[in-house]
C-alpha cells in the first residue's frame, strides 16, 4: 500500500469515530454542555484556519480577531440593515466580509515575515477594533449588537420553544455538519499541490522562490483562505452568543485563537482543532471556580511552553509510539 | 552555440567590487567548472544570472533574450535552475516531496487547493524516478532534514534538475561532505546532466573534481575572469597555477558568502 492511501485510510479512522460520537453526544449530554461543545467546535473552526497561517506557512499572525470579528459584525449588520434573520445568508454574508477584508489586509502583510508580520496583522486588527469602538451609531459601540436566534435552512426557531434547547439540539448540529466540512475541505487543502507549497516557503522561503513558487501570492491566498475560516467561525459565534462587541475585535481575542493552537499543538493536523474545544472547557470552568481565571490561563500557558511545546496533539504523537513499544 | 552570455556584468558591495565588468559565456550543452579562491566572485556571478540579486550594470543574455531585469520566477520559467552552496531543502518535508514540489512548480499545478498531492500519479512516478536517478529512492518518504549531507546535497540538485532546466548551476555541489564521498556524488552528477543532455556550471573547490568531470573551466579572481580554456590549458596556464596555488590550496570550507 503506498503511502498516500495508508494516509488517508489512517486519517479516515480517526475521523469517523470522533465525528459518530459528535454526534450522538447531545443525546446523553445537558443542553448546557451542548452548547458548550457548540462554542468548541467553533473555535476549532477559528483555530483550524489560524494554523494554516502558522503551522503550514510559518506565519505568526496576531491579528486574527479582525476576520473572527468581521465575521460576526457582517452578521449583525444583516440583522440590522438588512433585517433578515437567514442562517444562510448570515454565512454568505460572514465569509464575504471576512474575505475581502483578509484579502486587503493579507495584500498589505504577506510581504513581510516574523516580528514585523506580527505587529503588522496586530495593528491592522486594531484598527478594524476601534472604529467598531468609535462608531457606536453604526456598531453600537462598547455595547455590541444583539443578534436573534436565526432560521435555519428556512426553518425558524418553533414557537414557544426554549432558544437554549434549539441552540443545543438544531444548531448545534448545523454547526457540526459545517466543521465536518470544514475539517475535510481544509484536510484536502494542506495535502494538496498547494499545502505542499506552502510547507516549503515555511521550511525554506528561497528555495521555493527557485523552484518557481511566487512566494508572496501562495501567502496571500493562505491568509485568504485562513481569514474566511476565522470569519466563518465568528459567523457561526454570534447567535450563539446572541450578541457582538468589539471584545472579539481586540488583540487580546486574536491572543486567544493563538493559545489554542499552540495549546493544542500547531505541528500537526488536529492539534488546533483539540486546542479550540478544551481551551474554551478550560476557559469556562476557569472563570465558574475562580475570580483568578486569568491567572489560571497563564499559569497553563506558562507551563504548556516550558513542558508540552508540541501541544497536546504533538505530545500525545510523540507518546502513543513510546507506550507501544513499551506494552 | 551560446546559452548564456553575460555582458560586462558589475555588482559591488561596499567598496568591495564583487564582480568587476564580467563577460561570460556558456556554450549549449558543456559541463563548465567555475573555480576560484573564496571571494573571487564565483557565487556572486551565479547570484546575478539566477535573479537572487540584481547587478550595478551590465546584461545577461539567455538564448539571446535580454533576462537581466526579468524575476526569479521568470528566469525558472525560462529554464535557468540552481542549487546552494548552503543546502537548501524543504526539511520537514519528505525526499520525495521534495523532488514532487518541484515537478509540481514546473507543471504549473501548485495553485490546485482541492485535489491531493499524493492522488497526481504521473508526477509521483517521475518523482520517483528522478530519486532513482540521484540513488535516493530508499529515503522518499524520509523527511529531508534527517538525511546525510551528502545525501542532502544530492537531493538539493535533484530538486533542481526536476525542474528540467535548460542550465543548472551547482554550486559547490560538493561542499562539507567526506573526500571519500565526493567522486560517487559528481558521478551521479555528472552522469545526469550529461544524460539529461542539460548544460552545466558547477563552481568546486576542489581541482581533482574539476579536472576530471569539466569540458571546459573559466578561473576567477578578485571579481574578474583570469582565464578561460579546457583542462589541459588551464593545467597549463602558469597565471593560474601561481594564482591559485599561490593563494589558495583546494578549499571546501564553505564560508564564502551567499548574498
Amino acid at each position: 500500500m503506498s503511502p498516500s492511501i495508508a494516509s488517508r485510510k489512517r486519517a479516515l479512522f480517526c475521523a469517523v469515530p470522533i465525528g459518530v460520537v459528535l454526534f450522538f453526544l447531545p443525546l446523553v449530554i445537558a443542553p448546557y454542555q451542548v452548547t458548550l461543545l457548540a462554542y468548541g467546535l467553533i473555535f476549532a473552526i477559528a483555530a483550524l484556519g489560524f494554523n494554516l497561517l502558522l503551522g503550514y506557512t510559518g506565519l505568526l499572525s496576531f491579528g486574527h480577531s479582525a476576520y473572527f470579528g468581521m465575521g460576526a459584525y457582517a452578521v449583525a449588520f444583516v440583522v440590522k440593515y438588512l433585517n433578515i434573520t437567514s442562517m444562510e445568508v448570515f454565512l454568505l454574508g460572514g465569509t464575504l466580509a471576512s474575505a475581502t477584508i483578509a484579502a486587503l489586509f493579507g495584500f498589505l502583510c504577506v510581504r513581510y515575515t516574523r516580528i514585523f508580520f506580527g505587529i503588522l496583522t496586530m495593528a491592522l486588527s486594531q484598527v478594524l477594533w476601534s472604529l467598531a469602538f468609535k462608531f457606536y451609531w453604526f456598531t453600537g459601540g462598547s455595547d455590541g449588537l444583539r443578534v436573534p436566534t436565526p432560521s435555519l435552512l428556512g426553518v425558524a426557531i418553533p414557537e414557544g420553544q426554549d432558544k437554549m434547547i434549539f441552540l443545543a439540539h438544531r444548531y448545534y448540529y448545523y454547526v457540526l455538519v459545517i466543521f465536518l466540512v470544514g475539517v475535510a475541505v481544509m484536510w484536502i487543502i494542506v495535502h494538496s499541490p498547494f499545502g505542499k507549497t506552502l510547507q516549503a516557503i515555511r521550511d525554506n522561503e528561497t528555495r521555493a522562490e527557485f523552484v518557481g513558487v511566487q512566494v508572496w501570492r501562495y501567502r496571500w491566498i493562505a491568509f485568504v483562505v485562513s481569514g474566511i475560516y476565522t470569519g466563518l467561525a465568528g459567523t457561526l459565534w454570534v447567535p450563539l452568543n446572541g450578541l457582538t462587541t468589539p471584545d472579539i475585535l481586540h488583540w487580546t481575542f486574536s491572543g486567544k485563537i493563538v493559545f489554542f493552537t499552540v495549546l493544542g499543538g500547531f505541528q500537526t493536523f488536529v492539534g488546533p482543532i483539540i486546542g479550540g474545544v478544551v481551551y474554551n472547557y478550560l476557559e469556562t470552568y476557569a472563570v465558574g471556580y475562580t475570580v483568578y481565571w486569568q491567572m489560571v490561563l497563564g499559569v497553563v500557558l506558562v507551563l504548556l511552553v516550558l513542558i508540552l511545546p508540541a501541544g497536546i496533539a504533538g505530545t500525545a504523537g510523540r507518546l502513543v509510539p513510546k507506550l507501544r513499544r513499551a506494552a | 552555440m551560446i546559452l548564456l552570455e553575460t555582458k560586462s556584468l558589475a555588482k559591488c558591495f561596499g567598496d568591495m567590487q564583487a564582480v568587476n565588468h564580467v563577460n561570460f559565456s556558456v556554450a549549449q550543452g558543456e559541463l563548465l567548472a567555475l573555480i576560484g579562491s573564496n571571494g573571487a566572485g564565483k557565487t556572486t556571478l551565479v547570484n546575478l544570472i539566477s535573479g537572487l540579486i540584481h547587478p550595478d550594470s551590465g546584461t545577461i543574455l539567455f538564448q539571446g533574450a535580454d533576462v537581466t531585469a526579468t524575476s526569479v520566477h521568470d528566469r525558472i520559467r525560462a529554464g535557468i535552475a540552481r542549487s546552494f552552496q548552503l543546502v537548501t531543502v524543504f526539511d520537514q518535508l519528505g525526499a520525495l516531496d521534495n523532488v514532487e514540489l518541484a515537478i509540481f512548480s514546473r507543471d504549473a499545478k501548485t495553485r490546485r487547493l482541492f485535489s491531493l498531492a499524493s492522488s497526481d500519479q504521473a508526477v509521483r512516478d517521475e518523482a520517483y524516478e528522478v530519486l532513482r536517478e540521484f540513488g535516493l529512492e530508499d529515503k522518499a518518504s524520509q523527511a529531508a532534514g534527517g538525511l546525510s549531507q551528502g545525501e542532502r546535497k544530492l537531493l538539493d540538485v535533484a530538486v533542481a534538475y526536476a525542474l528540467r532546466p535548460k542550465l543548472l548551476f551547482l554550486d559547490e555541489p560538493t561542499s562539507g561532505v567526506s573526500t571519500r564521498e565526493k567522486a560517487p556524488i559528481m558521478d551521479i552528477i555528472t552522469s545526469i546532466v550529461r544524460s539529461g543532455k542539460i548544460t552545466a556550471v558547477v563552481i568546486e573547490h576542489d581541482m581533482d573534481i574539476v579536472f576530471r568531470y569539466s569540458d571546459r573551466i573559466v578561473v576567477m579572481h578578485e571579481g574578474a575572469i583570469l582565464a578561460d580554456g579546457t583542462p589541459d590549458e588551464i593545467r597549463r596556464n602558469e597565471q593560474v597555477t601561481t594564482t591559485l596555488i599561490g593563494t589558495s590550496a583546494p578549499d571546501d570550507s564553505g564560508m564564502e558568502s551567499h548574498a
